[in-house]
């Protein structure tokens, strides 16, 4: 008989092993799955996750397209990760993502074409507070009316979405463009571009924002009183309370910050890899921060570390899709698999077996 | 298009048609809810039983065998749901949210060229004499059969819960895992059924709409209507027959938007096709700011794993 204790405390050893396992157990079954959809698993595990940085054909586009990926995926899931402590659950990221790059663009496109250096960060101003602001409607609501924030932040993706499709038809659409729905490109006015700051590395200013916030995040969860607030009100509510947190007031920090973070995701895509506000222009970045998250088991460096695999495996299925003719979405079922082992990990980290005989009697 | 002319028979048939999958795929929510599970995954297994059932309906030619696939479908998936939270007790919430990734993956990868093939359809119910009513039997006698089975269901579910012991333990899971352990009942059994009839419901309401709401196959068709389930749960209060209403009244809105829409009135299409999940929103805030009514009929044990320790 297996029997399961509880742990006092979650197994450090088993937190950094899992999301280990979690990947070799979601390659192996992802190979199954690509076997069943008439594949060589193995050529097609090798194409996602070796091709994409090594292959001499294609390691040059690849490799710069992994930290364009990893950026937005990192900045985002870092304010998740907070909410994901204290037990509140933006899903919503996606839409605070959308708010903030039109925020952001809005503000660039309403310089337009006039040149200045303030122009650039008075958009990574409103992106952020774009995003913050739309992340604030779950959290005002969760404190005053002590509605559900998941499910309040999930609609507003939806609503920004239909906002997203009226400004790119309507608002922002470029008045040069012909009458294609979508803005202006950012990336050829220079005053509101963020370009690639070192050629053929991919690195944009976001990419830098999500290293500093990064190190930052970890200071802050390490060393100063609100990490230790955020991490308290996810463990106990009723020791949050007896240590002075405020539950208020963390759960508009958690929620604000994750949506200012996702608001600055979206800023920095717009005026860099993606150019404009268009119709598709979120591609679900929101989401694939939540596994992100997990994935590097809520701590920033190992979200760092996650951001960067997570962005080999969209390269790595981009590659596939076009080599192998996987489907697209195959790769969004391999993502959402990896979650699921890495979920059923957790039982080793929270829980440990113990092997017991029956006595017979 | 005259389909879309405000004509009340017209509205209320089309409001009933709009409001059966949400109703299928909460009240399959609203089970597992009851014995103690949040499972926040019917989006993920609304959108498998979505393109399951359209599968097997069209390689069958039958609308009922893709029912059937569609249910199997939704068991299926939420068995991995089941699995983790149950067996490797697993987080709730993270659990259902990478369920919904992952169905919206899945379905998209099996459903990969299907899109644009016209399902077979249901034949509506022609009760003799009823359905020839003036207004009311085009407007409420006259449906496609899953429409009347979606509130059959409600209403045996219903009788289940408060009529029956079997439902008295499911709700005593729910309620106080603890104490019902204490009692002899297997907690883990009980909720991991629960778990599973949640499936089927939700791929039964994802199959009603790529089968006869839409009807065809499309990635991320459900936008939506697995959260505004969950959503109407909470706005039922856990009572089944406020969940009827519920689920009318956002086909109603959905259904108005839709006519305004078609209407061409002045407010603009993307301002319109929010409505529903607007509409979601202000009445999840009507219905949690009224604390005691909100939480007195929530399941005690609601999201909190079970583990015996001996």
């Amino acid at each position: 008989m297996i029997r399961l204790e509880k742990r006092l405390q979650p197994s450090k050893k088993w937190t950094s092993i899992t999301p280990f396992l979690a990947v070799l157990a979601t390659m192996f079954v992802g190979g199954i799955m690509f076997w069943a959809l008439g594949q060589d698993p193995i050529e097609a595990i090798r194409i996602i996750f070796w091709d994409p940085l090594f292959n001499p054909q294609f390691a040059s586009y690849a490799r710069p397209q992994i930290l364009v990926k990893a950026g937005p995926l990192v900045l985002i899931a870092l304010g998740l990760s907070l909410g994901f402590r204290a037990n509140i659950w933006n899903i919503g990221a996606e839409g605070q993502y959308i708010i903030g790059a039109i925020c952001g663009a809005g503000v660039g496109l309403a310089f337009y074409p006039s040149e200045g250096w303030f122009i650039f960060p008075l958009m990574v101003i409103a992106g952020a507070l774009g995003g913050f602001l739309w992340a604030m409607i779950p959290a005002i609501l969760k404190i005053k009316f002590n509605t559900n924030e998941i499910l309040v932040s999930l609609m507003l993706v939806y609503v920004a979405e239909k906002i997203l499709i009226s400004v790119s038809l309507g608002l922002m659409r470029n008045p040069e463009g012909g009458g294609f729905p979508g803005s202006r490109n950012l990336q050829y006015y220079k005053a509101a571009s963020n370009p690639e700051l070192i050629s053929g590395t991919g690195m944009h200013w976001g990419v830098l924002v999500a290293i500093a916030l990064t190190c930052l995040t970890y200071i802050m969860l390490t060393k100063h009183t609100l990490g230790f607030q955020i991490k308290i009100s996810g463990q106990s509510n009723k020791a949050a309370r007896f240590s002075g947190t405020n539950p208020s007031i963390i759960t508009a920090i958690c929620l604000g910050v994750s949506g200012a973070l996702a608001g600055l995701a979206g800023l920095f895509e717009v005026s860099g890899p993606s150019g404009q506000i268009s119709i598709d222009f979120n591609v679900g970045y929101g989401f694939t921060a939540i596994i992100v998250a997990f994935l590097g088991r809520l701590n920033p460096f190992g979200i760092l570390l996650a951001g960067l695999l997570m962005a080999l495996t969209y390269i790595g299925g981009e590659l596939a899709q076009f080599m192998l003719g996987l489907p697209a979405a195959a790769i969004q079922a391999f993502q959402g698999m990896l979650l699921f082992f890495l979920l059923a990990g957790d039982i080793l980290t929270n829980y440990q077996p113990k092997f017991t005989y029956k006595k017979r009697l | 298009m005259d389909f879309f002319t405000l004509n009340p028979v017209a509205l209320l048939a089309s409001l009933m048609i709009a409001a059966t999958p949400i109703m299928l795929a909460a009240i399959g929510e609203l089970v597992v809810e009851k014995s103690g599970v949040l499972n926040l995954g019917v989006e993920g297994m609304m959108i498998v039983g979505a393109v399951c059932g359209f599968i097997t309906a069209v390689e069958t030619g039958s609308a009922w065998f893709g029912l059937l696939g569609a249910a199997l479908g939704g068991i299926l998936i939420s068995s991995i749901f089941a699995f983790l939270t149950q067996v490797l007790l697993a987080n709730q919430v993270a659990s259902g949210l990478a369920l919904t990734l992952f169905g919206l993956g899945v379905s998209a990868m099996i459903g990969n060229g299907y899109t644009g093939i016209k399902p077979p359809g249901f034949n509506t119910v022609n009760i003799p004499l009823l359905s020839d009513l003036p207004f009311i039997g085009p407007a409420i006698l006259s449906h496609d059969p899953i429409v009347y089975i979606g509130i059959l269901l409600v209403i045996l579910v219903w009788y289940f819960l408060n009529k029956t012991k079997n439902g008295l333990v499911l709700r005593a899971v729910g309620e106080n895992h603890d104490a019902a352990h204490a009692l002899g009942y297997k907690v883990i059994w009980i909720r991991f059924s629960a778990i599973l009839f949640g499936g089927m419901c939700a791929g039964l309401g994802g199959a009603y709409l790529s089968l006869v709401r839409v009807p065809q196959w499309t990635e991320g068709m459900t936008a939506g209507a697995g959260w505004i389930a969950l959503a109407i749960v909470v706005f039922a209060s856990w009572k089944p027959y406020r969940l009827i209403l519920g689920a009318y009244l956002f086909g109603g809105v959905s259904i108005i938007q839709l006519n305004l829409q078609a209407l061409g009135v002045e407010i603009g299409i993307a301002y319109l096709s929010m409505a529903p999940y607007l509409v979601t929103i202000i009445v999840l805030v009507m219905i949690s700011s009224n604390h005691l009514r909100s939480s007195a009929n929530a399941p005690g044990s609601l999201g909190r794993i079970f583990h015996a320790s001996q």
